[in-house]
């Protein structure tokens, strides 16, 4: 992974930034979503700020706190925080409480199943709420550092210390354990959930295969993986962490194992946001100097879309229809851009 | 100091066993009126009686790295907690993370050395122990937590003092600088400390790594120098004798150790012995600190570690007049004393 050619001056390669719409959020962006055809800029604190097509932008106030953690389906955005509330924002801005935490823990972590139930975690509880409004709660060993709900039928992974816990919600069955030494931050499925994977404390992911657990480390990075994405079709996760993106291949039935990665648009700055387009062979890569670009994945053709020398990019996203790519940055920056 | 390292928000660890006063020194510090506004990481909710959305519980939850060293703990829960807390900076000037009674400093420290977030939001100022100056000996026999915590502490709050005698209060001193005589020590009732001398200490920052002087001498003179002989209370615990009066013991499995040399240190033995010495003992070494001349180098070399990590850097010049003295004092468990004094002397330049 350390074996590429450094990039070649950024102003060398096609540019789009004159088309890119420039909002200030007025604070640190966190994570940025679609709504729809709305954006919706988490802030580090308190606020959401909406931005719709024609570029008004609204603020809502969802917490007191720190903004932790937030997920969307591309129809509402969840949001925990560090004052123990768990809300839910639509695109017109109305907000709806959801949880409270009795003890104004930390809402650490959430995620959305495609039916419409909700997972958030407090410390080392994760609950889930099913459509008919039903909470459940399961306690792992350790704080939870991720949840993902599998793409078929109701089931949460919950990653923590030393692995990862498989938990039907619904069903008696004892919940599964996947283990791996070390502490696994951020969880997926693949898309055809024959994979798990989970981005990790050191610099490194690992995966197991689901139909009989055969693990698979993913390393090299030079820092922490934070962003991962799954490219169009599911074949290949594209991942930050390096000062390229590492795209591993998973189309085959053993994923990326005894298979090198591809790398694409490398910069002397580390990928600090990744995310592939919903339909097409294309993915943005954001880096902790600013820069944004788009990336062919078939042929690592670049093109510019924001330069750098501005803050580092939290979040990029793109539109459900693929046709608009947003990106939020720690400078408070949002950017939009149609294409 | 570039402006970037001095950005970064300093944390204070206050450890001290249980019941020592660690929350009284916490209320205390989020109490007075300094002006400044603490961040606090607690494990026990409620003790503290002040209402303070910066207060965050904690679980204390160590896990070991994934690069086959055994002593490479870290708190993945700190790891969390400040990259939530980060979202809100400007928000707070300074973090104090309270440990457990029970708790080993040295994941918490090490969580500064190995974790790339932390590392760019925050500095480790100082790890400042709480200690009970009446029942601090008898922990020191019975809980090697306690041991660990006094070896571990850049400062120490001797509290307690008004409920005990001169002669007891010389005694657990003595104890305490048999294990770690490089503390800054402080004696308080009801933590009555100044907290200038508690917080914004800056005991890890390679720049002011200057204070490698036992502070014994400066202990004061409302000590005791007649020769008391406690001898029937400690029997199961090495010898003490007096050195002009002032008591001293040897601690049986926990010491320091300082070494010398007025002439140049030779970088290219001393660096690999360093690392092969922290490779190899570094489970027992809690801490190390040194201030190295080394030969054909007009700068002073200043190192400091946490078991097996380690941190070092070109500090500044040595002045002119300034004795070009290289030291180096470890603090550890059963150190092998004479390995370690033979393998510095083969560093020193020929």
């Amino acid at each position: 992974m350390d074996e590429f050619d450094p990039a070649g001056p950024a102003d060398s390669i096609a540019s789009v930034t004159d088309r890119v719409r420039s909002f200030d959020i007025g604070a640190p962006a966190g994570a940025v979503y679609f709504l729809g055809t709305t954006l919706a800029v988490v802030g580090a604190e308190e606020t959401v700020t909406l931005i719709d097509r024609a570029g008004e932008t609204s603020r809502v106030d969802v917490g007191s706190g720190a903004l932790l953690c937030a997920a969307s389906d591309g129809k509402r955005l969840v949001i925990g925080g560090d004052d123990g509330k768990l809300s839910a924002l639509d695109s017109c801005g109305k907000l709806q409480a959801l949880a409270t935490d009795p003890k104004r823990r930390w809402i650490d972590n959430v995620a959305l199943h495609p039916d419409g139930a909700i997972a958030w975690s407090v410390g080392k509880v994760a609950f889930v709420r099913g459509t008919k409004g039903d909470d459940k709660s399961f306690e792992v060993p350790s704080t939870v550092g991720g949840l993902a709900f599998a793409p078929k039928g109701m089931r949460l992974a919950i990653a923590h210390y030393n692995g990862v816990t498989l938990w039907f919600p619904n069903m008696a069955a004892n919940a599964e354990m996947l283990e791996w030494a070390g502490s696994h931050l951020g969880v997926v499925f693949s898309p055809d959930n024959k994979f798990l994977v989970t981005t990790m404390h050191e610099p490194a992911m690992h995966g197991w295969r689901l139909a009989d657990q055969q693990h698979m480390r993913m390393s090299g990075y030079p820092g922490r993986v934070r962003s991962i994405s799954w490219t169009a079709g599911g074949k290949g996760l594209a991942t930050s962490g390096a000062d390229s993106v590492i795209v591993w291949p998973f189309g085959s039935k053993d994923g990326p194992m005894g298979k090198q990665p591809s790398m694409l648009a490398p910069l002397q700055a580390r990928v600090s946001a990744v995310a592939c387009h919903p339909k097409q062979d294309l993915l943005a890569a954001g880096y902790s100097d600013g820069t944004v670009l788009m990336a062919r994945i078939t042929d690592g053709a670049e093109i510019l879309v924001r330069r750098n020398g501005k803050g580092a990019v939290s979040a990029l996203a793109w539109s459900g229809d693929g046709e608009t790519l947003a990106f939020a940055a720690e400078d408070g920056e949002a950017g939009v851009l149609t294409l | 100091m570039s402006e970037l390292t001095t950005a970064k928000i300093p944390v204070t660890v206050l450890t001290g066993y249980l019941g020592a006063g660690k929350t009284t020194l916490l209320n205390r510090i989020l109490s007075e009126n300094h002006g400044k506004k603490y961040a606090v990481i607690v494990n026990e909710f409620g003790e503290i009686g002040i209402d303070n959305d910066l207060i965050i519980g904690a679980d204390e939850e160590v896990f070991e790295m994934n690069n086959g060293c055994i002593c490479c703990t870290v708190r993945g829960d700190l790891v969390r907690i400040l990259g939530g807390l980060m979202k809100r900076k400007g928000k707070f000037d300074a973090i104090i993370v309270e440990t457990t009674g029970l708790a080993d400093p040295a994941p918490v420290a090490q969580t500064f050395f190995v974790d790339e977030d932390v590392q760019n939001a925050a500095r480790l100022d100082a790890v400042v122990t709480v200690a009970d100056a009446k029942w601090l000996s008898e922990r020191l026999k019975d809980a090697p937590e306690a041991k660990n915590q006094i070896a571990f502490a850049d400062v120490i709050v001797l509290n307690k003092t008004d409920l005990v005698s001169k002669a007891e209060l010389a005694e657990v001193e003595a104890r305490i600088r048999a294990i770690n005589p490089y503390a800054k020590l402080h004696r308080t009732e009801r933590c009555q400390v100044a907290l200038a001398d508690v917080l914004e200490r800056g005991a890890f920052d390679l720049d002011r790594i200057l204070e490698l002087e036992p502070q014994f001498l400066e202990a004061g003179d409302d000590h005791d120098h007649d020769h008391h002989d406690h001898d029937h209370h400690h029997h199961d615990h090495g010898h003490d004798h007096n050195h002009g009066g002032l008591k001293h013991y040897h601690d049986e499995d926990m010491q320091s150790l300082a070494l010398k040399s007025d002439k140049p240190v030779d970088p290219k033995k001393f660096m690999p012995w360093l690392q092969q010495l922290i490779a190899a003992e570094g489970g027992k070494i809690l801490r190390s600190k040194g201030i190295l001349s080394f030969s054909g180098d007009d700068d002073r070399y200043v190192f400091q570690g946490v078991h097996m990590m380690l941190e070092g850097d070109h500090q500044r010049a040595w002045k002119d007049g300034e004795a070009r003295q290289s030291r180096l004092v470890f603090i550890g468990r059963d150190l092998p004393e004479q390995v370690i004094r033979d393998g510095f002397e083969q560093c020193i330049a020929a």
